[in-house]
């Protein structure tokens, strides 16, 4: 396959960026489109010209580092993760359009690579459950209705990656923020901190600069790991439940 | 020169060994620690899991990883479950049978005292990930679900689907968040340590580079943890994230920290095979679809070189037609053997010309049978992320035709040498996890990995960093000492140094040529003649990479090339010491399969009597021969036996 590639080149956080033309040819159906850009920038270094910066690492969809906004959609045409996408979704001659993340709370770092510490802050907020090292009591004491784990496990597979976020026209980290807070809240032992956990990852995630839910679905849509619109409606619920009861003065 | 090494094993009977020692050891009172600072680097399982306990117990800590966040490191790939001996199954598990199979598994090239300890405190484990929301599979009762794994007759294996590593780093992670948000760790991200800095003889303190701004820094503690992971991307092709890498450990090495057995490489029988020259990883098939896959080829070679040519299909060839060649050889074990005898077998099978896929390099691994027994759906709701990531790698379903599975480099075994207390040759410097070399001898069990690094960090390093914390003291020494400008400058002129090389070849195209030379003569089987070949083949590589490698940009900016082609160096001299050190173990055990050393069926052939000890290397300087310092692994609970699976 031959392909034209509208790439997103920008130097650091402060600088502009702008989408450079490059044409990557011998590209393999079989490979996956990071791999395409392995190849990509092996040929730009050896021209001297600078490879390409993205964010990857684990290449099997379940870190979340990588986050390529391609052809106007985080990771891609279908919804896996952009290390997962491969070539045979592209046809010879086609022109792909590659971004990074776009949104206030994810400054671009250098070309395709955004910063997504506001996540870990979101977290750092109230997204655990406060037990000390060696406090726990037998596992099986807590006996947990395989649906409910089931359900648990669900909200508990979000990488991270923030595709919600990057489909968003709001910018809004709601599906993000909604997975952890469900996933505690369905469990005996998010119940202690239910309240104040919901409260505290909502202001945070206002004050790191997410917008508000655009109620469109787009992120459930572009979710590679498929976290559900109940994650949103759950979030809403647990946050109003809080401030209605708040025992925090 | 001391020529053996003391593991500081403490004495009396084996099961009563970690409580008396843990009673013995020095205390730090609850109000002093928080004079005391420890830098963890890294934050995977064994990272995350150590920062969060000791910043829970007062200790300041500096935590880094060269990750844009802590949840990203590579523990969240793994897939399969992790071990512990709860005996909930009532299947006869107990803490000695986890500590056998896993010394057993280990082809008796581990330490008793460690191993007895990692199987004692894996109960604790589970309650702990328990208490933190991990959500681990459970039975309609609510009760906790386990499965089995390989080299295990028992069910011990807790397992969150096909994503444990993911849900057990996301509980040490939401642990750590808790002290960063409490202020207790304080957390560097995209920042890659470069170097240790020893002050009189102890470990107090690293250089980092900042990955965004290139700028070198210095931090300054008590003592440093290394939770750094491992090595297998030596191979360039391997089941590890593109961004593991060596060097933290390698950098330790050269400043004192002996590296224990390098080239125990565990190589995976269960991967997704190469498909073509661009490749840049492998992916690795969890070992627990082995409980339910069925691996064979074809029994006549015919049938494979008709396969291998598109002319007929798997589900072509009737039962008798095919070699279920695991269940044949080893009928105890069948398809749950160990890794390294899976690996080995499936390499015998393909040579043997019976391979399959259009490369010939390929067993299947076919799960029709338990579709039949169980119906799809359990059988997708044990394995249905698994199946579709296979699909969408290689186009085919899984549920219709066999998987095609090749062996792939996964885990390294060796790393840095620690004494019972995780203490590397350097006071005041430990190793964690993958990092260290310290239970799994020459082969690793599945589902012990996982237990490993979060057993050091949760549950020993708090223990035994206290003491040695309390030895020292508090005074503390600071970033101004000579000794931190001193390697600054070091670590400086390296980079300018490779800055400067200005050649032609990429750092991808010498770090292949290192994987298929460590891959063909110190891989699945090893001889001394190609041991020797490669030894020339590196060295010839280590000259083109300062002869000819090009690095493009500044070392003042997010430079990914500059940050291989560092790696890249460092894997370059650990890969020669990992050939050394094939080439003097005349032996064969585990993962180290030395042609030359196998019973007439083809199994490895152990040598106790000469090489029950773990091989120490000792770093003398960039163009000298590192020494050997042994360290004699003493059995005195596991009579050493051959290890037989059959
Ligand atoms: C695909 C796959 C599946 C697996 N499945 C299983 C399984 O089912 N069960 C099991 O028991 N084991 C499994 N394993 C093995 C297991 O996942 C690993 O051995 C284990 O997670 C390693 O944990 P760790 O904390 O030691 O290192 P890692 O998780 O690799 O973490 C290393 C950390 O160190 C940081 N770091 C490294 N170098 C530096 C540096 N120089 N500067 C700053 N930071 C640095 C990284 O950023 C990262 O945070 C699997 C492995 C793979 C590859
Ligand atoms: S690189 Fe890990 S999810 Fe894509």
């Amino acid at each position: 396959m031959k392909l034209t590639l509208k790439i997103w080149r920008q130097k650091s956080t402060d600088t502009e960026g702008r989408l450079v033309d490059y044409v990557v040819d011998k590209i393999s159906e079989d490979m996956s489109f990071l791999e395409m850009l392995d190849v990509l920038n092996e040929d730009l270094i050896k021209k001297g010209e600078d490879p390409v910066t993205f964010d990857h690492d684990c290449r099997e969809g379940i870190c979340g580092t990588c986050s390529l906004y391609i052809n106007g959609r985080p990771h891609g045409p279908t919804r896996i993760t952009t290390c997962q996408l491969h070539m045979r979704t592209f046809k010879d001659g086609e022109t792909i359009t590659i971004e990074p993340w776009r949104a206030k709370a994810f400054p671009v770092v250098k070309d395709l690579m955004v910063n997504r510490s506001s996540f870990d802050r979101i977290i750092q907020a109230g997204g655990y459950v406060s037990v000390n090292t060696g406090s726990a009591r037998d596992a099986n004491e807590t006996p947990i209705g395989k649906e409910i784990a089931d359900e648990a496990f669900n909200s508990a597979t979000c990488i991270a990656c923030g595709a919600c976020v990057a489909a968003c026209k709001n910018a809004s980290a709601m599906l993000f923020v909604g997975a952890k807070i469900s996933q505690l809240a369905m469990l005996p032992q998010g119940q202690p901190e239910r309240k104040r956990r919901a409260e505290a990852m909502v202001a945070q995630m206002d004050a790191e600069g997410f917008g508000a839910c655009s109620n469109t679905m787009a992120c459930v849509a572009e979710c590679p790991k498929s976290i559900s619109m109940a994650n949103i409606v759950s979030l809403n619920r647990e946050y109003i439940g809080a401030k209605l009861t708040s025992n925090q003065v | 020169m001391e020529n053996v090494l003391d593991a500081k094993i403490p004495e009396g009977p084996l099961a009563e060994k970690w409580s008396k020692h843990k009673f013995g050891l020095k205390l730090v009172n609850p109000a002093n620690k928080r004079k005391y600072d420890v830098i963890v680097v890294g934050s995977g399982l064994a990272g995350a899991s150590a920062a969060a306990s000791l910043a829970e117990l007062g200790y300041n800590v500096k935590c880094f990883t060269f990750h844009d966040s802590p949840r990203r490191a590579h523990s969240i790939a793994a897939q399969g479950g992790i071990n512990a001996a709860k005996n909930y199954q009532n299947d006869g598990d107990s803490v000695y049978r986890l500590f056998y199979d896993t010394i057993k598994g280990g082809d008796f090239r581990a330490r008793e005292a460690n191993v007895y300890r990692l199987a004692e405190v894996s109960v604790n484990i589970i309650d702990q990930c328990v208490a933190q929301g991990v959500p681990f599979a459970r039975e309609y009762g609510g009760l906790l679900a386990n499965r089995s794994f390989g080299g295990a007759q028992v069910s011990r294996t807790f397992y969150a689907r096909g994503q444990t590593g993911q849900q057990l780093l996301l509980g040490a992670y939401s642990a750590l968040s808790r002290q960063i948000a409490a202020g207790k760790v304080k957390m560097y991200t995209r920042t890659e340590m470069l170097d240790t800095v020893l002050v009189d003889g102890q470990a107090r303190g690293i250089v980092t580079r900042n990955l965004v701004t290139g700028a070198i820094e210095s931090h300054a503690a008590h003592a440093v943890l290394l939770c750094t992971g491992g090595y297998g991307n030596v191979f360039f092709l391997s089941t590890n994230a593109m961004n593991c890498n060596v060097t933290a450990a390698w950098r330790a090495h050269k400043r004192g920290a002996y590296f224990a057995n390098p080239c125990f490489t565990q190589i995976h029988p269960t991967c997704i095979p190469v498909s073509g020259h661009y490749q840049s990883k492998l992916t690795l098939m969890s070992e627990s679809l082995r409980n339910d896959g069925r691996i064979w080829v074809p029994k006549t070679k015919e049938d494979a070189e008709l396969i291998r040519q598109g002319k007929k299909s798997p589900l072509d060839l009737k039962e008798d037609e095919r070699d279920y060649f695991l269940e044949r050889k080893y009928p105890s074990f069948g398809n749950l053997v160990p890794r390294d005898v899976g690996s080995r077998n499936a390499k015998y099978m393909c040579d043997e010309g019976r391979g399959v896929g259009s490369t010939g390099l390929a067993v299947y691994m076919d799960f029709s049978d338990a579709i039949k027994r169980d119906g799809e759906s359990v059988i997708s709701a044990k394995y249905g992320n698994l199946f579709e990531m296979y699909e969408t790698i290689t186009g085919e379903n899984p549920y219709k035709v066999p998987m095609r599975i090749f062996p792939a480099v996964h885990y390294t075994m060796g790393g840095l040498w620690v004494d019972y207390n995780l203490m590397t040759t350097v006071p005041g410097l430990y190793a964690l996890g993958e990092a260290n070399f310290s239970d799994h001898g020459a082969n690793r069990l599945g589902a012990s990995a996982l237990m490993q690094g979060l057993a050091d960090g949760y549950f020993v390093i708090p223990y035994t960093l206290g003491d040695y914390l309390a030895t020292i003291g508090p005074a503390k020494v600071t970033t101004d000492h000579p000794a931190f400008k001193q390697v600054e400058q070091e670590v400086s002129e390296h980079i300018s140094k490779i800055m400067a090389i200005n050649g032609t070849k990429t750092v991808d195209e010498i770090h292949r040529q290192l994987g298929l030379i460590m891959w063909d003569y110190c891989g699945m089987s090893r001889t001394a003649e190609g041991l020797e070949k490669a030894r020339m083949e590196i060295q010839k590589l280590k000259n083109l990479f300062w002869t000819d490698l090009k690095v493009l940009g500044t070392h003042t900016e997010m430079n990914q090339t500059l940050e291989k082609a560092m790696r890249l160096w460092d894997f370059l001299e650990l890969g020669a010491l990992m050939v050394e050190d094939a080439l003097t173990r005349n032996e064969s055990c585990g993962g180290h399969f030395r042609e030359e050393y196998q019973t007439p069926d083809g199994e490895a052939e152990r040598n106790d009597d000469d090489f029950a000890f773990v091989s120490a290397w000792k770093w003398e300087g960039p163009d000298k021969t590192q020494t050997l310092v042994k360290e004699n692994l003493q059995f005195e609970n596991v009579k050493l036996s051959k290890r037989s699976y059959k």
